[in-house]
């Protein structure tokens, strides 16, 4: 029977010749990510030894991956005690994959997995985060859990219950134009679709755009595919999937490529050709709320916000930096520059792109989660209005309800941070 | 029979459910006092015990869209809340299940603050209009879930399986 790359994962994870829509299956995990919310899952997964007189010891430490990125250095003592809680459990666990506040080693989840090679085509992973769908960007299926369930993977080493979800095959063609990128594509593409558009799907992408481009780009566009509802997003293994985990990861072992059938089995399928695409930008207070830049230039910004899981990566900082080079950021509106991780904060340092942003004007923030979710650096005040390349715009998301964030690309935050408007980077260009 | 306290509209996010800045706090028994904080009428109806456990909270579409915190999940239960929605996010409804928070899938769902709300096995009932509407029923493979008591005793009852193959 001919399948999509998600059906081919997870019969391979159970061991059957295959799997159609629907089908209720319990997968092998082989990457089981946390962060700070770890706490809670150690929590819940020493409940579940309750009463049982065994032992409480993970299934396999080698697969549990933990990163400390959503309130780095601790903001509060309350989080400092979860940390340092975790940090125990990791100690008495054997848990090696473990990333504290560390300069060397250190960043968002979301970045340090395939920074670090951990996840593979044709894995599954789960991670308590509902932006693990990024890591379908190296072609595994990859999707968000919470902590209960979590706890339930860290005894058993497998995820109960998953139906087998339909799936979304979204072709894209053409070439994307000067200042367009794929945060543009993947907005355009929730503005199409709808929050819930994807709701319990898996969004497949194909198309000579998504050949051509980088993995940087393939976990912009994943990332995001929560923001259409989609369980995970996933962009079949390829020559770039490899390329990026023996050059840029240092994996050393073969990596095996797991592709859909030519005549698998769409749910619907989407054609998007990027050649006229211009930049996006989703309005407050939904992530579907979205326009092209047209129709929101001139909108009076008091901050600007490049990094995040989505959008912290070294391409992402040098788009920003060339726009910006020469100009000052706008007084009245601050910058603040979050690198997704230690090791593109260095890059990125070498590179002299931080000392070109800092001349501009920016603040660089320590790599973390930061105020993409108002939980430590960068809140709002009351009425005021942020634009950033993160994930997420709703209500109060940015430490403040009274306030309002729209979404965007590094090019089209640079551009703006020199005017303290919206503007599109087309316009005068480099 | 339950009134219904609060009416929501689509795409409810987790974020409006629990506050990220609250998100250091974890546990089920700490994480109620923050439910709805940005609505702060509502939160201090909840917080001074006003709204009797059962109460129905209505929504529209993809409710608890967003984040996977689950203290979205146990704020609401710590409340003893039910909610009815015309559709739930993935991640929610997955943790709602495995919490033990009553959810009720009801694409036709229709009411006002103050309406009297009956659900039963297939429908909800809103007494006050007299509209009756079909409740799409949990998938079956989520229904063993909520018979075990919750994912924490359901995983207790695979763990003890696995120990004695």
């Amino acid at each position: 029977m001919a399948m999509t790359v998600v059906e081919k994962i997870l019969s391979k994870a159970t061991g059957q010749s295959s799997v159609k829509v629907n089908d209720v299956v319990e997968p092998v995990v082989n990457v089981a990510m946390s962060h700070e919310n770890g706490a809670l899952v150690i929590n819940q997964f020493l409940e579940v030894y309750e009463g049982t007189g065994l032992k409480p010891e993970v299934w396999d430490p080698s697969k549990i991956v933990i990163i400390f990125d959503h309130r780095v250095p601790a903001e509060t003592s309350k989080t400092a005690t979860n940390q340092k809680k975790i940090r125990d459990f990791v100690a008495k666990q054997g848990i090696k994959k473990f990333h504290d506040i560390r300069g060397d080693e250190g960043g968002i989840c979301h970045q340090i997995l395939p920074e670090y090679g951990y996840v593979r085509p044709g894995y599954v992973v789960v991670g308590t985060d509902s932006h693990t769908t990024s890591h379908g960007a190296l072609g595994a299926f990859s999707f968000g859990i919470g902590a209960t369930e979590m706890a339930s993977v860290w005894a058993l080493g497998t995820v109960l219950n998953v139906e087998v979800p339909p799936t979304i095959k979204v072709e894209v063609k053409g070439k994307l134009p000067p200042f367009v990128t794929p945060k543009d594509l993947v907005l355009y593409l929730i503005g199409k679709v709808s929050a819930k558009g994807a709701n319990y799907r898996v969004i497949e992408y194909h198309g000579e755009t998504i050949r051509n481009m980088s993995t940087s780009g393939r976990l912009v566009i994943c990332n995001m595919a929560v923001e259409a509802g989609a369980t995970s997003g996933i962009v079949p293994g390829d020559e770039e999937t490899i390329r990026y985990l023996k050059e840029e990861a240092g994996v050393k072992e073969d990596i095996e490529i797991i592709s859909p059938d030519a005549n698998a089995v769409y749910e619907q399928v989407i054609e998007i050709d990027v050649s006229n695409l211009v930049p996006q930008i989703a309005c407050p207070h939904t992530v579907d709320n979205v326009k092209p830049v047209g129709d929101v230039e001139g909108v009076k910004l008091q901050q600007i916000v490049i990094g995040s899981c989505t959008n912290g990566r070294l391409d992402d900082l040098e788009g920003a930096a060339k726009i910006l080079k020469g100009h000052k950021v706008a007084r009245g509106t601050r910058m603040l520059i979050f690198p997704a991780s230690w090791k593109i904060y260095r890059e990125a340092l070498k590179k002299g792109i931080l000392g070109d942003l800092v001349d501009s004007g920016a603040a660089i923030i320590n790599p973390g989660c930061g105020c993409c979710l108002g939980v430590h650096q960068g809140a709002l005040g009351d009425g005021e209005v942020a634009l950033a390349t993160t994930n997420r715009n709703f209500k109060g998301r940015m430490g403040n309800p009274k306030g309002e964030v729209y979404l965007c690309s590094p090019e089209v935050a640079a551009a703006s941070a020199i005017t303290g408007v919206i503007t599109d980077p087309r316009k005068g260009g480099r | 029979m339950s009134k219904v306290v609060f009416k929501l509209e689509d795409d409810i996010s987790t974020d409006v459910i629990y506050p990220g800045r609250f998100m250091a706090t974890v546990l089920p028994t700490e994480t109620p006092q923050f439910a709805f904080a940005d609505y702060t009428e509502f939160n201090s109806k909840l917080k001074n015990k006003e709204i009797p456990p059962g109460s129905v909270l209505i929504a529209g579409n993809n409710f608890g869209c967003g984040s996977s915190r689950e203290q979205a999940t146990s704020t609401l239960k710590g409340h003893e809340l039910t909610v009815v929605a015309k559709s739930f996010a993935r991640i929610f409804l997955q943790n709602s299940i495995n919490l033990g928070l009553k959810t009720v899938i009801c694409p036709g769902i229709e009411g006002e603050v103050g309406d009297e709300i009956e659900v039963t096995h297939d429908k909800v009932i809103n007494k006050t209009s007299g509209k009756s509407s079909d409740i799409i029923p949990l998938p079956s493979a989520r229904q063993a879930i909520i018979d075990a008591g919750g994912l924490i005793a359901y995983t207790r009852k695979r763990l003890i399986e696995k120990h004695k193959k």
